[in-house]
């Protein structure tokens, strides 16, 4: 018993990791899918064709194959990064697509009256997006993208097939020393639960909030 | 950066990802039926039972949509033969696991399927006068499964991109696959270009046949 | 004022000198169906151009290619002199940037069938919008001008108030001080009661009236018969595309000396 507290001075690093890299991916996820969004749905037809194109490969194959050819597939273009790079990368990548859907629908549920009627008194493409249509398009933008947040996090626990120690495989590093996996493993279980689960309702209170916003 | 293209070992060791891609489908699908089998019958207890059997529902779903799945695949196989004696291969524990899994999904989906039913077919089932069960069987559950058909159809292909976490457990399905020729003869480019491919196509096909069966069932 | 059964321009109602809106030749198509074939049109200030026609003939598509949300395809559109949807720079014609298109926008004005008020915005930040992001007032001054345009149509008191609190009536008032707040060359008003209850129909008349009476130029699409023939300057009426008839309106609505005006006016009255 003594030999699981002093692990969870080890678990606790685990976590911080897992934080780590969910931030880090969600960030840039988050700058990366917007503008990719906006021009999915607004740019030039080659443009969204190929974020399409991007979005729907990435979106189709299981995270864990995107992890493992992003890990093993970069250093044989020269560039040689540490896995817990590689890794963030990877993820990122997943997410973007996630969230390239997630506005697309977002912007494209505004009425197309709301751009025109912004155009009749004459305000620019980036007035008309800052102030007509992104104020609008949040609220359809959020609940998805939080729950995208929780994707995120749950990824990021294959993230410790490739070496990165993050919580799910400090839990593991514990479990070989210590030798009782189901406290443990119940244990992360536990705090995968509260991050997420506190994620998830948040979402809803925002979807319950919104929706007595009339059209 | 001196890298050159050899697929000749991907297509020697080919059936690796080819049966892997079989086994693949088989966990999915089998997966999606019990799944089906255990959110049908939770969704149904759901509404027709009290307030304890809801929370315990609750509870479940909430606990499997917010975990990892790779966690809940290590705690189905290294957890719990510590708890009970029972000792099951790496393929059947997946299976349990990503079973349990589905279920918690598919809840969900047939409750609001459920839900979602007219009014006013129930209406007209109690009106000519069928039992509760009656209604059920002929009226509710025909209509809910032509609803959530759309839904059913995105739960598969997720669940057939989940299949590739057996890896870790070496059951020998597509990741691993590719795992295994990756590490046996460092192609990692050239077996990722099948490999991801694969999946797409796979994913596209079972989409196209469900949407046909779906248009069969259109709801109007 | 004869009644012109062909494409002739129109002599000057009102005073003399430039036209505000010169429509010259104008043709539009979508794809294979030619919706606007032909059209030579002047408004001069102060005039009331009241566009009749039946359904699809061209009249919606007018107004939103004089303020380019929707680019024709040969012909040409001046107001106050300024060809508005092209450059003639190198002597080829070019279609103008997006920003440049929305220096235009902001000397027309535009009220929609449809209000598209922007609704997490308040009855005055929509009017305020325009006058703050375009023409540049700062927020003090830009709240007394759209309050002061909502007072003009009779809504002062709902400044503060959602487009999901008010009626269709007044959402359309606000649209209307929207639009008019940002001080056009010419107001486009589309069919703008077509969407409402019969009993706010009125409120929302009387505005335009009062918008007539002050001297504001305007284009309007409309199915009142009643209101067009009070209140304009000038009645054309288009079908497939053409102007067929034009006049003033006790001309078009009582001699009604062409065949295709005087079916429509049968089936609307």
């Amino acid at each position: 018993m003594a030999d699981i507290f002093s692990s969870m001075q080890f678990l606790w690093r685990g976590l911080f990791v897992t934080v780590e890299v969910s931030l880090l991916v969600i960030c840039l996820s988050l700058v990366a899918g917007l503008l990719l969004g906006v021009v999915v749905t607004y740019g030039p037809l080659p443009a969204r064709l190929a974020i399409r194109l991007f979005s729907d490969v990435i979106r189709g194959i299981p995270i864990l194959v995107l992890i493992f050819f992003v890990y093993y597939g970069l250093p044989l273009t020269g560039l040689n990064l540490n896995n817990f790079v590689s890794a963030v990368m990877a993820l990122a990548l997943f997410s973007t697509a996630q969230i390239i859907e997630i506005a697309r629908g977002a912007l494209q549920s505004i009425h197309h009256g709301q751009t025109e009627a912004a155009k009749a008194i004459g305000l620019t493409f980036a007035q008309r997006l800052l102030y007509v249509i992104f104020p609008q398009a949040l609220r359809r933008f959020l609940p998805p993208w939080i729950n995208s947040v929780t994707d995120v996090v749950k990824g990021s626990a294959l993230v410790s097939l490739v070496g990165v120690v993050d919580l799910m495989l400090a839990i593991q590093q514990v479990i070989g020393r210590t030798y009782v996996p189901l406290p443990l493993y119940l244990l992360g279980a536990l705090i995968y639960f509260s991050i997420n689960y506190t994620l998830s309702s948040l979402s809803r209170i925002l979807e319950a909030r919104y929706a007595y916003i009339r059209e | 950066m001196l890298y050159h293209l050899n697929f000749g070992l991907i297509w020697k060791n080919f059936p690796k990802l080819s049966w892997g891609l079989v086994l693949s489908l088989e966990l999915a699908l089998i997966s999606i039926v019990i799944g089906v089998i255990i959110g049908l019958a939770l969704a149904l207890l759901y509404e027709s039972r009290g307030r304890v059997s809801r929370t315990l529902i609750t509870l479940y779903v909430e606990f499997i949509r917010n975990v990892p799945l790779i966690l809940l695949v290590y705690l189905v196989f290294y957890g719990i033969p510590t708890l009970v004696d029972l000792r099951y291969d790496a393929t059947t524990s997946f299976i349990v696991t990503l079973s349990v899994y589905s279920g918690a999904y598919l809840v969900e989906i047939f409750r609001t399927g459920l839900a979602a039913v007219p009014r006013g077919l129930i209406d007209a089932a109690k009106a000519i006068g069928l039992t509760p069960l009656q209604r059920l069987l002929y009226v509710r559950l025909p209509t809910m499964f032509r609803i959530v058909l759309p839904s059913l159809s995105n739960t598969f292909i997720s669940l057939f991109k989940d299949t590739s976490v057996a890896s870790v457990l070496a059951v020998p399905e597509l990741t691993y696959g590719a795992q295994w020729i990756n590490f046996n003869t460092f192609r990692i480019i050239e077996v990722y270009a099948i490999v991801t491919p694969m999946y797409l196509v796979t994913g596209y096909i079972i989409l196209g046949c469900l949407r046909l069966f779906e248009r069969q069932f259109k709801v109007r | 004022m004869p009644i012109s059964a062909s494409n002739a321009t129109s002599a000057p109602a009102h005073e003399p000198g430039q036209p505000v809106v010169r429509i010259r030749g104008l043709k539009k198509s979508f794809g294979q169906i030619v919706v606007l074939d032909g059209i030579n049109l002047d408004v001069h200030r102060g005039e009331v151009v009241t566009i009749i026609g039946p359904s699809g003939g061209g009249k919606t598509t007018l107004l939103r290619c004089i303020n380019v949300l929707e680019i024709y395809d040969e012909g040409s559109i001046q107001i106050d002199g300024v060809e508005v949807g092209f450059t003639d720079s190198s002597g080829a014609r070019r279609k103008r940037t997006e920003s440049d298109l929305a220096h235009h926008r902001a000397e027309t004005g535009m009220v929609f069938q449809l209000f598209y008020l922007f609704p997490h915005l308040t009855a005055a930040e929509n009017v305020m919008l325009g006058l703050r992001k375009v023409r540049g007032f700062g927020k003090a001054e830009a709240r007394a001008i759209a309050e002061r345009w909502l007072d003009r149509v009779g809504l002062a008191a709902k400044a503060d108030s959602l487009p999901s609190q008010l009626s269709g009536g007044q959402q359309q008032r606000v649209g209307i001080a929207r639009a008019v707040a940002m001080e056009p060359k010419v107001l486009l008003l589309d069919e703008i009661t077509s969407a409402l209850d019969p009993e706010l129909v009125g409120e929302v008349l009387s505005v335009v009236r009062k918008l007539a009476e002050e001297g504001m130029t305007m284009m309007v699409v409309t199915h009142e018969m009643a209101f067009a023939r009070e209140v304009s300057s000038r009645v054309v009426f288009i079908d497939a595309g053409r102007i067929v008839a034009e006049g003033r309106p006790e001309d078009v609505f009582q001699k009604q000396s062409n065949e295709r005006l005087r079916s429509f006016l049968a089936r609307v009255s």
